[in-house]
């Protein structure tokens, strides 16, 4: 636990003492909320789209999902930078337990996501966000966030182990980024139309961000399959954590 | 004289053009991107046609432009970090000890912008059109769309090549990208400007020149020709191109002479 800690605190202390680090993950999203709640806004007026909450709350879930699962991402490319200055080699041969250090990362990248959400959800508010949910719906919308937020750190840790290099960078990006645009992003899923209705319609991102306004919205709907989608991703990519984890040990 | 300035034009363009397409890496994303989020957008807000008021029934028709728009400020990356690859590699360096007119230097390099433009342009429209795409002005104006489609290649790509030639980092060039995004997505991309209700959004949509390109080159598909939205957007394009061309110049001087 003390390697998991302390890999954690450095992650941590570098991200809040180096703005060019911590800022991109915050203004990526903060950017997307303003262009989409601000530029958008009149897309609730469209037949058929029921959210009691309003559009801004709408767009607040998904940028709240793309900042849980950009927070692993982002941790994925200071891993890659730790591998790139031969950080990460001195700290699997000083580490008694490696699979300590990727703990670590996760605590890091969690710590990291709850400090944005925060501020999220603060301009959010500040902007007359409308929350209809109770407190354990709100609960369950940041535990969503969590899940999202370890996956997508466990998915970008296994591409930063392999590939051991920044120039990994797009292959943790891209997938994260198609999977959360190939979901009902701007409306719901009934009023998607062509291919982008098909893929949402098997996307897990789908019912996580459905869940999600669910909450938001006082209504919850998908929960368990919500959950399930979250955890399942979750213990998938834990697997591909660990299976990347024991090539960078023989690599290193 | 005029002969040697071609001559000098055409080696250093076919250098530029020989570089950006041995670089998949740097443009494959500038033609698949857009792509990818001209056809996600399409199927995400198509629903928005319902909306009284919306200038057309196909969402593809209304954010085809996006797609020549955002191929454009990746010619600012491409053109920049090229420019500035040859800076920190010492290359301008070596140029500076020839007899090398600066204005043969700045316009070898925007070839490989042009052609990359060019080829993002036809990709782009050979998409739009095999997704049902239609252009209201005709085959006139599918000339006129990839025409300011290439001014505005040209516009952003001097652009790049000026924050090149200032800082002399491929870093510091690629650090402009999610500005020119914020500039993007700031803009009347994704609804037209009378229907975004938000009065702070529509005011930054307003003021932002991004808007005006891409109004030009919309009106191409879903109006005809509007020689109002085309006017502003030839003019608003000249007027980027001027000052980045301008800004350039004077910074390339300074570069060759600290070479």
């Amino acid at each position: 636990m003390s390697v998991a800690f302390a890999v954690a605190w450095r992650q941590l202390y570098r991200l809040f003492t180096t703005p060019s680090l911590f800022l991109p993950s915050l203004l990526f999203p903060l950017f997307f909320f303003t262009a989409f709640a601000g530029g958008l806004s009149r897309v609730a007026e469209v037949p058929g789209f029921n959210f009691p909450a309003g559009y801004t709350a709408f767009q607040f879930v998904f940028v709240f999902l793309q900042s849980a699962a950009f927070g692993g991402v982002f941790t994925g490319f200071s891993i890659a930078r730790d591998f790139e200055s031969g950080f990460t080699r001195r700290l699997f041969l000083a580490a008694p337990h490696r699979s300590a250090v990727v703990a670590g990362w996760v605590l890091a990248a969690l710590g990291r996501f709850l400090i944005t959400a925060t501020i999220i959800f603060g301009v959010g508010l500040a902007t007359g966000m409308q929350v209809l949910g109770d407190g354990v719906d709100l609960f369950g919308l940041v535990v969503l966030g969590l899940l999202v937020n370890l996956a997508a750190t466990l998915w970008a840790s296994g591409v930063a182990m392999r590939l051991r290099t920044m120039q990994a960078g797009p292959a943790m990006q891209m997938p994260v980024f198609l999977a959360l645009f190939l979901a009902p992003v701007y409306v719901p899923l009934d009023l998607l139309s062509g291919w982008v209705h098909a893929v949402a319609s098997v996307n897990p991102i789908s019912f996580l961000l459905e869940a999600g306004r669910g909450f938001l919205g006082g209504d919850p709907v998908h929960v368990a399959i919500a959950f399930g989608s979250a955890v399942g991703l979750a213990a998938a990519f834990s697997l591909w954590a660990f299976r990347s984890l024991r090539r960078a040990e023989s690599a290193a | 004289m005029n002969r040697a300035f071609a001559t000098q034009v055409y080696w250093l363009a076919r250098r530029s053009v020989v570089r950006t397409f041995r670089q998949p890496a740097s443009a494959i994303p500038a033609v698949a991107f857009p792509l990818i989020l001209l056809s996600v957008n399409t199927g995400g807000l198509h629903a928005a046609t319902r909306l009284p008021g919306f200038p057309t029934n196909s969402f593809l028709d209304f954010a085809l432009a996006f797609a020549f728009m955002q191929g454009a400020m990746f010619s600012t990356m491409n053109a920049g970090t090229d420019l500035a690859k040859d800076i920190q590699t010492g290359f301008l360096t070596r140029l500076s000890l020839t007899p090398l007119k600066s204005s043969a230097l700045l316009a070898g390099q925007l070839a490989g912008v042009l052609a990359l433009g060019l080829v993002q342009a036809i990709v782009y429209l050979t998409a739009g059109l095999a997704a049902g795409a239609t252009i209201e002005a005709g085959i006139g104006g599918i000339a006129v769309l990839l025409l300011l489609s290439m001014c505005i290649c040209i516009a952003f790509g001097t652009l790049g090549a000026f924050l090149a030639l200032r800082t002399g980092s491929g870093e510091a060039v690629q650090g402009l990208f999610p500005l020119l995004f914020v500039l993007l997505f700031l803009s009347s991309m994704n609804m037209p400007r009378n229907l975004i209700s938000i009065g702070w959004f529509r005011t930054i949509a307003t003021i932002n020149p991004v808007s005006y390109l891409i109004e030009g080159l919309r009106s191409l598909v879903i109006v005809g020709w509007d020689g109002q939205a085309l006017a502003l957007a030839f003019g608003i394009v000249a007027a980027i191109g001027l000052i980045a061309l301008v800004s350039a110049s004077r910074a390339l001087k300074v570069r060759l002479a600290r070479a």
